[in-house]
């Protein structure tokens, strides 16, 4: 129980230090959200800033930002006229989160039991031809990944719509996309980890008192194989359900990742902040997940 | 000796047999084979691997590619042709048919051209030139800053120690792709004008934003390098020889330069070649966004970028250049892979 009180404390710490870093760097580099506009009278580029306290001294505006930000107020946004922060984030993370979420089961289902049959067919062909395409799909970028799908299955063979999300078909490329690097990450990792265990004493102890090969496979080897997957997963998970830009662009999918770039580029302060501040927290709270999980999945370690 | 008892273990020696040794006799003796040193030894291993020695071939030819055979192609990367708009592979634009009829000798656009008339072929061999420059320059960048910061931080520990992996901690946790949108958007206008400036003419040359972008990988990606650096570093102080230098007088940087960083030249090299393909991705992704190289400058990922509009009807120009990314990409990280098993042994897992 002081374990969990102590977690959430240094989440909340970590939290507000990526908020004010941030805030800072975001303030401090030259140019702000009214530069980009020409045909904007410098009148009325004052009375926005006015508007939106940004003529303010810096260090108020950051009060004033962080007393709204505690009572989970994160503002307007700068650019869309007359939605919140808040509106933006709640419409747009659950379309990242859906498709983030599927691409992370479609990565640990493939990736491990992929790892584990290369582990066990060390140097036979089945294991070396796992090997190449992991480290392929390591090597290919997202963005290849996603228009070779397009022009594949959407141009190409006419299967898949190639643009929104209005029936499960739509999601089938963007998943796919998503999952490709980890799913190569999570199988490469598996075998590593899975052919060390494999090496481990109590390996051939548990053949040894008699154990069927699935038994100690199951019971002995995976359990121990999967910790360092699960460590990935944890930061990876919380990278996907915030969406990914590419994907998202090429996709024409109206979610979080392509909102949290188009703050960044259009310099849209509030979504900036509301963003970042959003993806802390879903990284914060998928890291105490980790920790739950790993007591669950390795019984010597204990929340402490 | 013909008095010689049967028995007598007495040798019959010549006067021969006390003759000073020859040196190919001396030599014959000698059991020990010849002393490898470090780098003999980390390139006859890797040699042995095939994947890091093919993975090398393709480096040296893409490189081959897009440094050498520019000069003497006949066209050039901004040039453009009239009338040649959006040519598929190999094929002549009308103007260059009738040419081609009158007998004079028309170079094929083995790629096509793009929909402004240029010739996609050397397109693609500028590009992959710029992101191959960008990737080894700001390798070379982050090798110094991140060894550098690293082994300041492990050697002289305490406050230092605690600034500079407080410095790491808060670039890890701040969204790196933020960061770099901001900070690339920030320096383009103060470069610009600088570029403008007598005496930095070579500025304008190479573009601001190129120099940005190694401006921003230099401060946001040392810290991967740097963690690398301290955590070898630390265990490689506690050596009886950073003890024997410090007691023969030298000074911190030169144990620092001559005996800690010579000693970890495994970890540099492996995770050096490793850091140069995750900028040649982190490039193209940039310049997907349009915040790459400046216009009309290629570089693979701005090919790329550019292509998806109207790839429906011109796949080829999409195809290209982004095989072309995962090709490099793939063979620097199987030649990183292979470097880490020659160099670095103990780092393998």
């Amino acid at each position: 129980m002081k374990y969990i009180v102590q977690r959430i404390v240094m989440a909340i710490i970590t939290i507000f230090v990526v908020a004010t870093l941030t805030f800072f760097v975001m303030n401090l580099v030259p140019g702000g959200p009214f530069m980009s506009e020409k045909a904007i009278s410098p009148q009325a580029q004052a009375a926005l800033e006015a508007k939106y306290g940004l003529d303010k001294p810096l260090f108020q505006q950051y009060l004033t930002y962080m007393k709204g930000a505690i009572h989970l107020d994160f503002g307007d946004s700068l650019k869309q006229r007359g939605r919140t922060v808040m509106s933006i984030i709640s419409t747009k993370f659950p379309v990242s989160a859906r498709i983030g979420l599927m691409a992370v089961v479609v990565a640990v289902c493939i990736g491990v039991p992929l790892g584990c049959i290369a582990a066990l067919k060390r140097g036979q062909l089945l294991d070396k031809i796992i090997i190449v395409i992991a480290t392929c799909g390591i090597a290919i970028p997202g963005f290849v990944v996603c228009t070779i799908l397009l022009y594949l299955l959407s141009v190409k063979a006419g299967l898949l719509p190639s643009y929104g999300l209005t029936s499960w078909k739509h999601y089938i490329m963007p998943v796919i996309s998503v999952a490709f690097y980890p799913t190569a990450y999570i199988t490469r990792l598996m075998r590593s980890s899975m052919l060390d265990v494999l090496g481990q004493d109590y390996m051939r102890t548990a053949r040894a008192k008699g154990l069927s090969q699935m038994v100690s496979l199951f019971k002995h080897a995976l359990r121990n194989a999967i910790l360092p997957v699960v460590t990935y997963v944890g930061p990876m998970m919380a990278y996907t359900i915030t969406g990914s830009f590419i994907v998202e662009k090429i996709f024409t999918i109206p979610g979080l990742g392509s909102e949290f770039i188009g703050s960044a580029m259009n310099r849209d302060y509030t979504v900036i902040m509301g963003t970042t501040i959003f993806l802390a927290a879903i990284m914060v709270f998928v890291n105490v997940l980790v920790d739950i999980v790993y007591t669950l999945v390795d019984p010597r370690i204990k929340l402490k | 000796m013909e008095n010689k008892n049967p028995l007598s273990f007495q040798l019959d020696l010549t006067p021969e047999d006390f003759l000073p040794a020859t040196n190919d006799e001396k030599e014959s003796l000698v059991i020990m084979r010849e002393s490898v040193s470090f780098w003999k030894d980390g390139f006859r291993r890797l040699k042995k691997n095939k994947i890091a020695m093919v993975s090398l071939v393709v480096i040296i030819l893409v490189m081959f590619f897009s440094f050498i055979v520019p000069f003497f192609y006949p066209y050039t990367y901004e040039q453009q042709i009239k009338g040649a708009n959006n040519l598929k592979p190999m094929q002549y634009s009308e103007q260059e048919l009738q040419q081609k009829d009158a007998g004079e000798n028309i170079f094929p656009h083995f790629l096509g051209t793009d929909n402004q008339g240029r010739d996609y072929a050397i397109r693609v061999m500028i590009g992959s030139r710029i992101s191959l420059i960008v990737g080894l320059v700001a390798a070379v960048i982050i090798l110094f800053i991140g060894s550098f910061m690293g082994s300041v931080a492990a050697f002289f520990g305490g406050v230092v120690d605690m600034v500079i992996m407080r410095i790491v901690d808060i670039i890890y946790t701040v969204p790196d792709v933020l960061l770099i949108i901001l900070l690339s958007s920030a320096i383009k206008a103060p470069l610009t004008d600088l570029a403008t400036k007598p005496g930095f003419g070579w500025l304008q040359k190479l573009g601001p934003n190129m120099i940005s972008i190694f401006i921003v990988f230099a401060l946001l990606y040392w810290v991967g390098m740097a963690r690398m650096v301290r955590s070898q570093i630390l265990t490689l102080k506690q050596s009886e020889y950073v003890t024997a230098a410090r007691a023969l007088g030298a000074s911190s940087g030169r144990i620092i330069k001559k005996h800690l960083l010579t000693n970890c030249i495994g970890t540099l090299i492996v995770t050096t070649t490793l850091q140069i393909p995750s900028s040649i991705f982190t490039e193209s992704f940039l310049s997907f966004l349009g915040l790459g190289v400046q216009v009309p400058m290629p570089s693979l990922g701005s090919l790329a970028g550019s292509a998806i509009n109207g790839f429906m009807s011109n796949p080829h120009l999409l195809f290209i250049p982004a095989l072309l990314i995962s090709l490099i990409i793939l063979s620097f990280n199987l030649l990183g892979d292979g470097l880490r098993d020659a160099f670095d042994p103990k780092l393998k897992n």
